[in-house]
């Protein structure tokens, strides 16, 4: 067996592996290795042809190419090795030993000092929602249309439906009608818009493509090839009501329905997983339940900007470089942290409280759209953070910044409440 | 005329309504900082978009370039772009930022690689 | 037209056809199989519950009991003979009412009268010994321990490779159009592309059976096909079962089960719906929730949220009912089986046996083969070999070490061999069946795009072309550029 050594070893380098193994290296760790199945480096990233891409970290607006680009080169300048179309069939936390196959080396045992997981996510599909209806050809996960499109050059259909308004769903509307395409609606279960504004301006309305808010596909038909969908409003409860049922001719049903955190590895390494973000339990640095694990970007929790994963990554690589230099201070107490009114879940889910003076910041996401309100952390009964918002969107995240000395109580709080 | 404009600057998506004629504006409400009031005054008298897309490489049927324009186009424009980019071909070995169309329909925008392939990096 | 010339045309590539095919090429005997679908494993076939049962309900004193009860024991044999993934791990059928439970005896007796005799008793703590998961008011139950899984892709993939190199020849895409008969006997069956002369005709063809039959004016009973609806869960869902977990039945229903597959993930199902058509194969809303509603009653906890995927698949059920081998002294060398339904899978391997056992009685006179090849090997499993293996595997390909499907961890040169083996893979559902490459919780959203490609490059032609089944079923429209 090929067998390799390293002071921090990254699974996955999309957005965050490639952050996280930069900030290793700046942190001190000399020897970081970057394991990836594809081919080349830049992970989901590379498909994303699209602009909109750092405009919180760079300030411009790039593509998705052009944004990894930027830590491809970074990374390049600091040594950091990659191992690419490797696939790591194994994480073992307490031995710090990955197990990775490929055509190139075999199968490879790479000892490392640190672990960083990056492995992104992956889309939830047709049965994750629950369509009925039949099984024909014609039927894609948003994502997978994406890959097909911008990097096989291959054209998936003609006459295409959108389930979700999700990022990439409108993304893809945008994409497949610039390819003259006809995206004849998206579609969209709840009573508001899954992904970001911008993208519903800009890939929907400039293309004059119906937004079809409170409606779902309640069967799919076509025996071999799609024929087309039917389409209903829903009422309150999101039931949809059979007699507003509507026929819609299609050769292709488009599911952007959500993302999962991607997280076999993890589970089969016995690692600690939140059951809401699906994503292993992190503290504030990004370190799991298995002290030599860290973990980072959508394989935590699904993330709106790639900005946030970058961002985030880099704690875990700084994290996992202090680590495999036993220089990542002890902790001295846990904080645990709690959701509070409006709160779907936070990350990390809990501080460890050490000796350094230290500011976290914690992701969450809302459960529903809300406008004039302030978000609040409070830990000991003291409130440690106070900032308004215009208004809070479950498809964009939100933050709180805390410094971990005001954490004198042994849970935070993290609540929307609204403005008065 | 009177036009609706959610504004992209920032998530608060503002819905700023826009009134004036042609490329004049006569009063912008609804925004809420200087941002969206330049954004919804541009974007009422001249709307453009940045158009993203891919090209054919030569001598390759599996797998495209991403392109980009170098600036924002007239949104008007972006159908007729993408058939001039559409029988566009880029060399092998292409490098970001390599420019492959120039000054596309005489919008003063390149077509551009937005990747590199067949480069060492 | 092209011209043929065999002694025995299998009419239906499905589980029973190629049982049949695979115990006549034990003899020495020139076999065609005519399938109108692009891959053999039939409708039926290929969309069950997966199980081997043991016929401990089935009718006393019928052909179907008969062949079911003798052809379980038979699987371990298969099982090992062929390389078919295949486990005993046993059925209970837990009583959770009072009216339930009174139904036990009976159900015993008549396990007892189908000389099923190891079926027992389980106590309510035993039962949830067995399994934890279970309602807590179960009562007590039943264990029927031989009643097995297996994965029915494979088992008809291996009948039919074995029947391959033993000389059977498989036509696919042929549908039958036509049966020719001259004074009585068989002469000639005809499809869209080919006449073939024969001496025997046996109609396998499941849910069109009928239409086979009427072809010879011996359509004295009607296919009624009976939908069963089905949700396959996640690997990792919480709440599991290890084993079959069964209702009591009805008068009216068998009832809908939750089971382990044979590769771990949790089946839960069928409907039992009744229809006229025999290519609507759609789920339905009520059907879905019909069976989260039942199998509750058995297992409160289980988690369709964690569906991967759900499909119907069609039971042949006759009408009048029943499972029939009919021969005719008016039409010599035509052997219709009818209503070979929901145990079809499981009766396979017996009626493979029985089949040519009654053509031997008719005088057919087949005289077995010296050089039969009786084992076959299937596509070795790279996940489920040891790190040493696994490295002599990339070491002797290294298409080995490139893992296309995810979720399942299905290398490139497992679907090279799914391609290019005898009776090879040409679509995206026949490279699924073969080594389960999109069969995972993503259904196919990463390995898809990269199984088109390979499909593409392998049989040489543009992606395109690549279908996801039959003619028609095109994943994609065309180049980008």
């Amino acid at each position: 067996m090929y067998e390799l050594s390293c002071d921090v070893a990254v699974i996955g380098g999309g957005p965050a592996g490639l952050a996280a193994a930069i900030s290793a290296r700046e942190n001190g760790a000399e020897n970081v290795l970057i394991i990836e199945r594809d081919n080349a480096l830049g992970g989901i990233l590379q498909q994303c042809i699209h602009p909109g891409f750092g405009l919180t970290r760079f300030h411009e607006e790039l593509t998705g190419p052009e944004y990894f680009g930027r830590f491809v080169a970074r990374a390049k300048e600091l040594g950091v090795r990659s191992m690419l179309s490797s696939m790591v069939l194994e994480v073992n936390p307490e031995a710090k030993q990955i197990l990775a196959t490929s055509s190139e080396y075999g199968l490879t045992r790479v000892q490392a000092g640190s672990i960083v997981l990056s492995m992104g996510c992956r889309e939830k599909t047709r049965a994750s929602i629950m369509v009925p209806g039949t099984r024909p050809a014609g039927l894609y996960t948003a994502g997978a249309a994406q890959r097909l499109v911008n990097r096989q050059n291959i054209m998936v259909g003609k006459r295409i439906v959108i389930l979700g308004s999700g990022d990439i769903g409108m993304i893809m509307a945008r994409r497949m009608t610039l390819e003259g395409a006809k995206v004849v609606m998206v579609v969209e279960l709840m009573d508001y818009l899954a992904g970001l504004t911008r993208n519903r301006v800009q890939c929907l309305d400039d293309f004059g493509i119906p937004l079809k808010l409170s409606h779902t596909i309640t069967r799919i038909e076509g025996d071999r090839r799609v024929t087309g969908v039917y389409v209903a409003p829903v009422d309150e409860n999101k039931k949809p009501i059979a007699e507003k049922e509507e026929f819609v001719a299609c050769d292709t049903v488009l599911f952007s329905v959500g993302l999962m955190p991607e997280n076999e590895l993890t589970r089969k390494g016995g690692i600690e997983i939140n059951r809401i973000t699906n994503g292993p339990c992190v503290d504030q640095h990004m370190q799991t339940s298995a002290p030599a694990v860290f973990a980072c970007g959508n394989v935590v929790h699904v993330n709106d900007l790639v900005d946030n994963v970058s961002r985030e990554s880099e704690k875990a690589g700084r994290a996992a470089a202090l680590y495999a230099l036993g220089k990542l201070p002890k902790a001295n107490r846990t904080v645990t942290c709690m959701t509070g009114n409006n709160v779907r879940y936070l990350c990390p889910q809990c501080i460890h409280v050490t000796d350094e003076a230290e500011t976290a910041e914690i992701y969450f996401r809302v459960l529903a759209p809300q406008e004039h309100v302030r978000l609040r952390a409070c830990c000991g009964g003291k409130v440690v953070y106070e900032h308004a918002e215009f208004r809070v969107n479950p498809g964009e995240m939100n933050h709180v910044t805390v410094k971990t000395a005001d954490l004198t109580g042994e849970e935070l709080t993290v609540e929307v409440i609204k403005e008065d | 005329m009177k036009k609706e404009i959610i504004c992209t600057v920032c998530p608060r998506g503002c819905h700023i309504t826009v009134d004036g004629e042609g490329e004049t504006v006569t009063s912008v409400t609804g925004n809420s900082c200087q941002r969206g009031f330049t954004y919804a005054s541009a974007e009422f008298a001249h709307p453009v978009r940045i158009l993203t897309t891919t090209v054919r490489l030569a001598g390759r049927t599996d797998t495209l370039l991403p392109v980009r324009s170098s600036r924002p186009v007239p949104k008007e424009k972006l159908f007729a772009c993408m058939e001039v980019i559409r029988s566009a071909e880029a060399p092998v070995p292409v490098r970001q930022h390599d420019v492959i169309i120039e000054n596309i329909l005489g919008t003063g925008a390149d077509i551009i690689a937005s990747a590199s392939f067949g480069t060492d990096d | 037209m092209h011209m043929r010339k065999t002694d025995v045309v299998v009419i239906g590539a499905g589980a029973v056809g190629c049982a049949v095919a695979r115990e006549l090429s034990k003899y020495k005997v020139s076999v065609i199989v005519a399938e109108k679908n692009e891959d053999i494993g039939g409708d039926a076939s290929k969309s069950n519950s997966a199980i081997i049962h043991t016929g401990y309900d089935a009718s006393p004193d019928t052909l179907e009991s008969q062949l079911v009860v003798a052809a379980n024991p038979m699987y371990d044999k298969i099982a090992s003979d062929l390389d078919v993934p295949f486990r005993r791990i046993g059925a209970i059928l837990p009583a959770i009412t009072q009216e339930q439970y009174e139904k036990l005896p009976a159900i015993r007796e008549k396990a007892f009268r189908n000389r099923v005799y190891d079926v027992e008793y389980r106590s309510r703590e035993q039962l949830l010994e067995m399994e934890p998961n279970l309602n807590p008011d179960v009562l007590g139950g039943l264990y029927i321990p031989r009643e097995s899984i297996i994965d029915p892709f494979i088992l008809v993939q291996a009948y039919a490779e074995n029947a391959c190199e033993n000389g059977v020849e498989f036509l696919l895409s042929e549908k039958v159009t036509g049966i020719r008969t001259e004074n009585g006997a068989v002469t000639t069956v005809v499809t869209e592309n080919e006449e073939i002369a024969c001496k025997w005709i046996i109609n396998c063809a499941g849910l069109y059976c009928d239409d086979i039959a009427a072809m010879v004016g011996k359509d004295e009973y009607k296919v009624v096909p009976r939908k069963g609806q089905f949700f396959i869960l996640d690997k990792n869902t919480s709440c599991k079962v290890q084993h079959i977990v069964l209702p009591i039945p009805t008068k009216v229903t068998k009832g809908k089960l939750m089971c382990p597959t044979i590769h771990g993930n949790m089946l839960v199902g069928p409907t039992a719906e009744d229809q006229p058509s025999k290519t609507d194969k759609s789920t339905t809303q009520e059907g879905l929730q019909s069976i989260v509603r039942d199998v509750r009653n058995l297992v409160p906890n289980v988690n369709v949220r964690d569906t991967i995927t759900q499909y119907s698949g069609l039971r042949p059920n006759r009408v009048p009912e029943g499972l029939h081998f009919d021969v005719y002294d008016d039409l010599k060398g035509y052997i219709n089986l009818s209503g070979v339904r929901s145990t079809g899978l499981t009766l396979s391997a017996a009626m493979g046996k029985y089949v040519v056992q009654q053509m031997l009685a008719l005088g057919a006179g087949f005289e077995p083969k010296q050089d039969y090849i009786a084992r076959r090997r299937g596509i070795i499993r790279f996940h489920e070999q040891t790190p040493e293996i696994q490295e002599q595997l990339i070491r002797s390909d290294p298409r080995y070490g490139n893992v296309i499907c995810r979720c399942e961890t299905i290398t490139e040169a497992e679907i090279l061999q799914a391609i290019h083996r005898p009776l090879g893979a040409r679509s995206m559902d026949a490279v699924k069946r073969r080594v389960r490459a999109g069969m995972g919780r993503c259904q196919a959203g990463f390995c898809g795009p990269k199984v088109i490609e390979i499909l593409a490059r392998e049989l040489g032609c543009s992606p395109e072309e690549i279908t996801k089944n039959e003619p028609g079923s095109n994943m994609v429209t065309g180049r980008t550029r």
